[in-house]
């Protein structure tokens, strides 16, 4: 099947579900018991002013007229005001999501570069004492709560040995914004002492979201080889007398790393809509603590504004990881 | 009508004296239940995941009378706030003085309440709507294919977290919240099963001999596709498990009194570093609790649903 018209397709079917998904969070943000427009005002507000801000809003209309006047709003690109932070939806979105994309970053490379040779490892040399302590590990990392991980992580290097920061994103005036990762923004301009504060900050929140990751990538790509291994073509590559490394990297892990790269997508379109309490453990300014703000504070514009970028964010990486399968194993797109 | 007769073994047994020839007249032949349990007792890990379990259930259940101090899930004793564990208070005590160890003890009962009630009425919902989806192909279950995908289109816990907020802080609207957001995961699964049992000879028999399509999808699809969605119910437990304690960390979950780890480890975080153990003991009750589900999981998949093995070989 040609690609450009699988992708099309499944663009295609991806906006209903969001529409769906905008209706669902529009109600669900709209059956708060709270007067929004008590919200907006503040607590000292007159009557009103309440009034005038209600009719400022509509929030006067019927729910289903509010609900087409926020679709059509949103078919023009426009996600509305936060009422918190006095600012389009977008540009708070746009501002935030650099930091959410580079702890994302740091956090699936740390994952996957411990992970797929580890996984690997452990499979080839199975039922050896790093087979066995990786397993103990990663057993460990499934069941670990994140937030949890980030407070005993916090409590023993920040804490304890005043090695890394509590939190925050950088401690030094920000480098000269290139990308919005501090990261690369800090090493383009050559600045040491931003690039080592960033990396600081960064350290314990990329750390607490690699573990869960690492552990899942780790056994998917451990059982993927393993089910490779005793197939019948590696056999016959044996046989043949093709070299062991060739055979392992070129024809065994090709196929093994199938599902492991899945993973590797949903773990990544999860981080990118925003590691929610890793993020408000840690204080990262991105998406994540930006969810939980707007909806812990009934900002419903907002909460509408991340909610649909996250089914955004999770449909598009779902479509880039089936397409990065139908590459590895082209078999998936004729199914 | 005579029956016909098959062989002579048979025939032997209508005309000879009635002799138990099978030894399972005798003892009965394992139910798959039995080889089920005997399976799970021969793998350690899994032993190790049902002894947390087990463990958890009884303390949950034996609450009132394993707890030192029972009554400190509503008292509070200023006098004594912040001890560290001594004789007296195993895992110390908390910013109001209450002992640790019993509230511990009673969370898990609402660690137990939360994740069983979620679980089980997304069974109850995704069961019946997977098998119908699966089965058919008519516009209901594309109806209900569309609104599971409208679930599932963003992670769990913003759209749990927006829900919850949305109805109230409290601990059946945190269910309530966890559920309508987790019921699609168990309608995918029971989907994708019924749909690969579909494709089998023999319920494609019971179509030709004509037997009523609800009685295929209870008495030939139902059971076939039991196994897979224990397995992920098993599993699924931890992943509730770990997404309560997260609304409750985010004070989402059931509201103070109520001693939920989640809750309890967001009000011990305000005492780091000096009350160490305040924040460490629900941090590790939660680990044990889902290791104990993933463990026991793991070996029932390894056993149950052999087309997902992971390498125990």
């Amino acid at each position: 099947m040609n690609v450009l018209n699988y992708v099309a397709q499944r663009v295609v079917t991806l906006i209903p579900t969001l529409i769906g998904l905008v209706i669902l969070t529009f109600f669900l943000s709209r059956v708060v018991p709270a007067d929004p427009a008590a919200l907006i005002a503040g607590e000292g507000a007159s009557r009103q002013q309440i009034e005038a801000l209600r009719q400022r809003y509509g929030f006067d209309q019927p729910l289903l007229t509010q609900l087409g006047i926020y679709l059509a709003q949103l078919a023009t690109g426009n996600l509305g005001t936060s009422i918190y932070t006095g600012r389009p939806v977008l540009t708070d979105l746009r501002e935030r999501f650099p930091a959410t994309l580079e702890l994302t970053l740091v956090s699936i490379a740390l994952a996957t570069l411990l992970g797929i040779p580890l996984g690997m490892f452990a499979a080839l040399k199975h039922n050896s004492w790093l087979d066995h302590s990786l397993r103990a590990c990663t057993t460990a990392g499934l069941a670990i709560t994140g937030f949890w991980l980030a407070i005993m992580l916090q409590l023993f290097f920040s804490m304890e040995l005043d090695l890394f920061p509590l939190g925050g994103r950088i401690g030094v005036p920000e480098p000269r914004a290139l990308t919005g990762f501090f990261l690369l923004d800090a090493l383009l301009s050559l600045n040491g002492t931003a690039f080592l504060s960033a990396l600081k900050h960064i350290t314990l929140p990329a750390l607490t979201l690699a573990y869960p990751a690492f552990a899942t990538i780790a056994r998917f790509t451990r059982s993927g080889v393993l089910d490779v291994m005793q197939r019948d073509f590696i056999l016959y590559e044996k046989a043949m007398g093709l070299p062991h490394l060739l055979i392992t990297f070129k024809y065994l892990l090709r196929n093994a790393l199938t599902s492991t790269v899945a993973q590797i997508g949903l773990l990544f379109g999860s981080l990118l809509a925003g590691a929610v309490v890793t993020e408000q453990v840690y204080d990262w300014p991105g998406l994540g603590l930006y969810a939980v703000e707007s909806i812990m504070k009934f900002d419903y514009q907002a909460t509408l504004g991340i909610t649909l970028w996250a089914g955004v964010a999770y449909g598009a990486v779902n479509l880039m990881v089936e397409l990065a399968q139908a590459i590895i194993d082209p078999r998936v797109v004729r199914r | 009508m005579k029956p016909m007769v098959l062989n002579t073994r048979m025939q032997a047994e209508t005309t000879a004296p009635r002799v138990r020839y099978f030894p399972h007249r005798l003892w009965p032949v394992p139910s798959g239940w039995w080889l089920l349990g005997q399976k799970i007792l021969r793998d350690r890990l899994a032993v190790v995941g049902l002894c947390i379990l087990l463990g958890l259930l009884s303390t949950a259940v034996l609450a009132p009378s394993l707890a030192p101090f029972p009554e400190d899930i509503t008292a509070t004793h200023p006098a004594q706030r912040l001890r560290a564990p001594s004789w007296e208070h195993p895992l110390g005590t908390d910013t109001l003085g209450r002992d640790i160890y019993s509230r511990l003890l009673f969370g898990g009962r609402l660690t137990l309440i939360i994740s069983c009630t979620v679980v089980g009425v997304c069974m109850a919902i995704g069961v019946p709507t997977g098998l119908i989806a699966g089965y058919y192909e008519n516009a209901v279950s594309q109806l209900i294919l569309r609104l599971a995908d409208i679930f599932l289109a963003v992670p769990r816990v913003i759209l749990a977290l927006a829900m919850a907020q949305a109805l109230g802080p409290s601990l059946p609207n945190l269910i309530l919240a966890l559920t309508v957001t987790y019921w699609p995961w168990f309608t995918l699964i029971v989907v994708a099963e019924t749909r690969t049992v579909k494709k089998a000879t023999f319920v494609e028999a019971t179509e030709a001999l004509g037997v009523r399509p609800w009685r295929t999808i209870l008495y030939h699809v139902l059971p076939n596709v039991l196994s897979p969605l224990i397995v992920r119910s098993t599993l699924s437990m931890g992943l509730t498990i770990m997404t309560a304690a997260v609304l409750g960390f985010l004070g989402m979950g059931a509201q103070p009194p109520a001693p939920e780890w989640g809750a309890m480890i967001a009000e011990a975080r305000l005492y780091l570093p000096d009350a160490l153990w305040y924040a460490t003991a629900p941090g590790l009750a939660i680990f044990l609790v889902v290791m104990g589900f993933n463990l026991l999981g793991d070996a029932l998949r390894d056993i149950l649903d052999p087309r997902l093995r992971r390498g125990r070989r």
